[in-house]
């Protein structure tokens, strides 16, 4: 057996190098816990149960995090060459099984737990009684459009679309039930009433987000997807895009309005005083 | 954390021991026990070129299932827009069965090489080619019949898969009628004639199924 | 089979055969690592252009027409950065770089099993690189619509943005050139490794690079041709008035378009079918080089070797049924995006096998701290770290809070990015003495090293916590929507890191081409190593062995045996040959 010239400078990268990972995972664990840097609180019963969900799979990652970053850390300056014999080995079958076991687990049974809140989001339908709020979004703006006191929303026709001429959406003159549809550039909706919007796109692919809804969906040209929530605290949210969506993507914003029950009725009947649509 | 205990040995298959040829493929033949650093040709094995045909089948497989599934998504989409194709010209039927009867003459070529039937061979080889360019002809007319009853690419989405499939596969073919013609006029060097003949009966056969497998997707779906 | 030696093919002597249209495996490897490094310096001058203007938006540019960068400029610059890095980057140089060069060489072979076929790969490449590089300069400039190139915005043409007219159709046509480049390098990978593998090299006596290389050519032959499909009806959309991916009644800047009844989940579907495989092609010889040095340099056999293949194996199957968690948000039914989010979480499975693997693998080990052993140390860091974060992004629920946020970008720069680029680094400093007879510098690589590690973390472990504060990616100014004002400063900082880390490159290109000819002669086997590259000259003759093809006798990692003088043993030393203890 020969052992190879120690490496003077062994000790020194190594020590070095584990001390820059468990600097990382100090820095790291103290950004979370400090909560430096969080998401604003959310403003649904579902957004808290998705922040749940997101602080569960944060303790589970950042367990193994802190143990496999100290684990390697530990390796590296523990088993740095000192000439010692390096163990001859393959392996071994039991760990194997039991990491691989262990972590199907874990991570195969953190994503089961994860049903829960998308179910409730994206599985069950808006209750009848829900505000139905078409969002139609194009190259760089949202459109609201509410059905008005008909409780119906206007035939649409994509040849009529003239946002220069104040008829963004296309709505068709002759049909009467558009007659008393609002189109508005931001969102307004009453606290704690379920309202489901209606997401559709005119040119390329968009999206609507707010962050307190925890709610991102693409609005997709061709299809209308409905997205409903309960918002539980008045206030003013913005609504951004986040798909790219061509050059002015990064301005492409909105307003979500969460009101009282009466500030509400109040914002309709003052939509309603100019007909929509001409 | 893993690894703290040492195992020596466990995996007694990594021992020293002569070995036994290269696994699944098994062909290198020399076991190679010896002292000697066992010979062995630079060159390519032949079986090689058969190993590369078949992978290759299998991505151009992939491509043209990427354009089935898209088929089957888009037609099956609500407000697909789906018009089915107005005319079906007659002669879609004679290239298929043009293309069935080469894969028969190749087949036939195929053994009498193997029976060392030289001029046998050649002859039905040839009259494989000359069904692939009638294939080939008929496709060109097919397309201009759709054309006169006004089916063009953007017409529909049915006809856009419909040009979209023929032309992929066309190209694909004709690139198997240059290796047809190829193996009777070109000298080989690296590959000999028997797995030229083979790899080239192998591409063939495979876009004669592939044919006969879109040609049954546009009938469905007409 | 039958002749012994002296089957060494004719050497190609004009400058033309031997350097430019070689068939030789090795020249071609060369080739696209130069390739590789080029590109790889236009998509970091990209990413430094674009971090300095998100730090300062209004900042005069002196190399940019009008002085200060536009939002559809900005647009081109992160669609072309993704491109290249992706494409020309992290799928060029680890499989076409050094896979090229050593899969041969570590299987005992004497060159690809098809050397004219390898030629045509490298040029298709280099003809796609020239196309994208062209892009820059048509009428209209680059795309602007992501390295995604989402449907309707990359198939309407020009009035969905300037870019979308010659730039978009330049971006297809050099993907469509890359699939097919790519896809005649797998065929060759594959049919190499089935039938040009030395006697006794079985499938599990083969090197976990291998096994890497191996593995992303099957998931390359697979995945591009779906690229390639998709392109193709794209390029139809653009120019043939068909409607695949676009809609009835989409109308642009009041002007209706005339296509209908397209999907664009359609385009979306087949992207990402490649996509999700395209990130383990971009990681998975990566993992390979980690394993590969980590044992060099533990003096250690890997621990567990049939795990670490099959884990390699598992992620390529699992590669093909995760795509859908792109699309978590997309209008996909929410069905299937939870069948798509158990199936990503069981993908961090063989992720972490390979990574308590490595752990195990050092363990009891002897480490020396070479320069590619530091790389690859910082690859397992850097790997847990991004790995982690996809565990957060495959649950569609918490993606609703994340997607399209810093927190994405923190996450896949980091795993299939920065890792990535560790496993070339270090796959670089490893093989440098093989391919070119002489050592780099070790203090310059170590410098290197230390730059990059700590750049590497400073730069992208912000962008995770940017994220999780709402930080929406892809945005040309930060300063148009309220929430994201405050969150400036991290752009300040990642920018200043940014600029750190790129300019430490420099001790790398320096050390590569000043070793090209000042470094320190290198010896057959400079690292004590134990696979079939170690035991032919540095560089290897043309046909790899010198007429002397080896057998092999035994695993690829045989080292700190007990039995033996060496602490190494070579695959192809006979048997009667090792030195043993008395």
């Amino acid at each position: 057996m020969r052992s190879s010239k120690r490496d003077r400078g062994s000790a020194a990268t190594a020590g070095l190098l584990s001390l820059l990972i468990v600097i990382l995972v100090v820095v790291t664990v103290y950004v979370f816990v400090a909560r430096l840097w969080v998401a604003p609180p959310a403003i649904t019963s579902v957004g808290h149960e998705i922040d749940h969900q997101y602080d569960l799979t944060l303790y589970v990652t950042g367990t193994v995090f802190i143990l496999s970053q100290m684990g390697l850390a530990y390796a590296i300056f523990r088993f740095r060459d000192r000439g010692q014999r390096a163990t001859y080995t393959h392996g071994n079958n039991a760990m194997e099984v039991i990491w691989t076991s262990a972590t199907i687990i874990l991570f195969v049974g953190l994503g089961l737990l994860g049903y829960k809140a998308w179910a409730e989001m994206r599985f069950t339908e808006a209750a009848p009684n829900a505000i139905q709020v078409e969002v139609t979004e194009n190259q760089f703006v949202f459109n609201f459009r509410y059905a008005g006191p008909d409780g119906k929303f206007g035939k649409l026709d994509p040849k009529l679309i003239s946002a220069s001429t104040g008829n963004p959406l296309g709505l068709d003159p002759n049909d009467p039930a558009g007659k008393d549809d609002i189109v508005v550039p931001t969102l307004t909706v009453p606290v704690n009433h379920e309202v489901e919007l209606l997401i559709r796109s005119q040119d390329v692919i968009h999206n609507f987000y707010v962050r307190e809804l925890r709610l991102q969906q693409d609005a997709v040209p061709g299809l209308m997807i409905p997205m409903h929530f309960t918002a539980d605290t008045i206030g003013r949210y913005e609504i951004v895009c986040t798909q790219l969506c061509g050059l002015a993507h990064y301005r492409m914003r909105s307003f979500l309005d969460v009101v009282s029950e009466s500030d509400y009725q109040n914002f309709l009947k003052q939509q309603e005083q100019p007909a929509a649509g001409q | 954390m893993p690894g703290t205990t040492a195992t020596p040995d466990v995996e007694l298959i990594h021992s020293d021991h002569g070995g036994t040829g290269g696994g699944s493929s098994g062909g290198n033949g020399q076991g190679g026990g010896g002292n000697e650093p066992s010979g062995r040709a630079a060159g390519v094995p032949q079986r090689t070129y058969v190993t590369g045909m078949t992978v290759g089948l299998g991505g151009i497989l992939m491509f043209f299932m990427a354009l089935v599934s898209a088929y089957i998504v888009r037609k099956g989409m609500p407000n697909s827009g789906w018009v089915p194709l107005p005319v079906f010209p007659r002669v879609l039927w004679l290239n298929t069965a043009i293309l069935l009867a080469s894969s028969v003459t190749l087949a036939r070529s195929r053994k009498l090489f193997r029976a060392a039937d030289e001029e046998g061979f050649r002859h039905w080889w040839g009259v494989t080619t000359i069904l692939g360019l009638f294939f080939l002809v008929g496709q060109i007319i097919a397309w201009r019949q759709f054309a006169q009853a006004g089916v063009y690419m953007a017409t529909n989405a049915s006809s856009s898969f419909l040009y979209v499939f023929t032309v992929a596969h066309g190209l694909h073919l004709a690139g198997g009628v240059i290796a047809l013609v190829s193996v009777l006029f070109r000298p080989t060097h690296r590959l000999t004639r028997s797995t030229a003949t083979e790899v080239v009966s192998m591409y063939w056969h495979f876009m004669d199924g592939l044919w006969v497998f879109l040609f049954l997707l546009l009938i469905l779906g007409r | 089979m039958s002749s012994h030696a002296h089957v060494v093919p004719h050497a190609p002597t004009g400058f033309v055969s031997k350097y430019i249209f070689s068939t030789d495996h090795k020249v071609i490897g060369i080739q696209y690592i130069l390739l590789a490094m080029t590109a790889v310096f236009v998509g970091m001058i990209l990413s430094l252009v674009m971090r300095f203007h998100l730090a300062w938006p209004n900042a005069h540019l002196p190399f940019i027409q009008g002085g200060i960068m536009t939002p559809e400029q900005y647009a081109s610059l992160l669609t072309m950065h993704g491109t290249i890095m992706v494409f020309f980057v992290l799928t060029t140089a680890p499989q076409g770089g050094f896979g090229n060069y050593f899969l041969p060489i570590q299987i005992g072979a004497p060159d690809m099993a098809f050397p004219h076929l390898n030629m045509l790969s490298f040029w298709v490449t280099f003809l796609a690189f020239v196309a994208i590089i062209a892009a820059f300069f048509v009428p209209g400039g680059a795309p602007l619509s992501g390295w995604t190139g989402y449907a309707p915005l990359s198939g309407l043409g020009e009035v969905t943005g300037p870019g979308e007219g010659w730039g978009q159709t330049m971006w297809i046509v050099s993907i469509a050139l890359f699939c097919l480049a790519s896809l005649l390098g797998a065929l060759n990978f594959i049919a190499t490794t089935i039938d040009m593998r030395a006697p006794g090299m079985s499938l599990f006596r083969m090197p976990l690079t291998v096994w890497g290389w191996f593995v992303t050519a099957i998931l390359g032959l697979l995945a591009f041709g779906v690229l390639l499909a998709g392109g193709v009806l794209l390029l139809l959309d653009r120019s043939a008035g068909t409607s695949f991916f676009i809609p009835a009644g989409t109308v642009v800047n009041d002007q209706l378009q005339p296509h209908s009844g397209g999907s664009p989940l359609l385009w979306q579907h087949l992207f990402w079918f490649f996509g999700h495989p395209e990130v383990y092609i971009a990681i998975l010889p990566g993992m390979g080089v980690a394993s590969h040095v980590l044992s060099t340099f533990s003096r250690k056999p890997v621990f567990g070797y049939r795990a670490m293949a099959g884990a390699i194996c598992a992620i390529g199957f699992l590669g093909f049924m995760v795509w859908g968690h792109h699309m978590f948000v997309s209008g996909m039914s929410p069905y299937s995006g939870f069948a798509f989010s158990v199936l990503t979480m069981s993908i961090g499975v063989p992720s972490a096998i390979k990574t308590f693997n490595w752990l195990g693998t050092l363990w009891n080990g002897k480490i020396q701290f070479k320069s590619p052993m530091l790389f690859a140390l910082g690859f397992v860091s850097l790997f847990v770290s991004g790995g982690l974060s996809g565990l957060f992004l495959a649950q569609p629920a918490i993606d609703n809070r994340l997607h399209a946020t810093y927190y994405v970008v923190a996450h896949f720069h980091l795993v299939m990015g920065v890792a990535a680029i560790f496993g070339i680094f270090a796959a670089t400093y490893f093989w440098f003495p093989k391919m070119f007879g002489r050592m780099m510098s070790e203090p310059l690589a170590k410098l290197h090293f230390w730059f990059t590690f700590i750049g590497a973390y400073l730069i992208f472990m912000p962008m995770h916590w940017l994220g999780i504060a709402g930080g929406i990616r892809r945005y040309a100014d930060y300063t148009a929507v309220d929430f994201l004002k405050p969150l400036q400063n991290v752009h300040y900082f990642m920018t200043i890191a940014a600029f750190v880390t790129g300019a430490a490159q420099l001790f790398f290109l320096f050390n590569f081409f000043w070793s090209l000819k000042h470094g320190a002669k290198a010896s057959k086997n400079p690292w004590n190593a134990t696979t079939l590259e170690w035991s032919t000259d540095s560089p290897p003759p043309l046909d790899n062995f010198d007429g002397h093809y080896p057998s092999v006798y035994r695993g690829p990692y045989e080292f700190s045996r007990l039995d033996t003088v060496d602490d190494f043993t070579p695959q192809n030393i006979p048997p009667a040959e090792v030195k043993r203890n008395k």
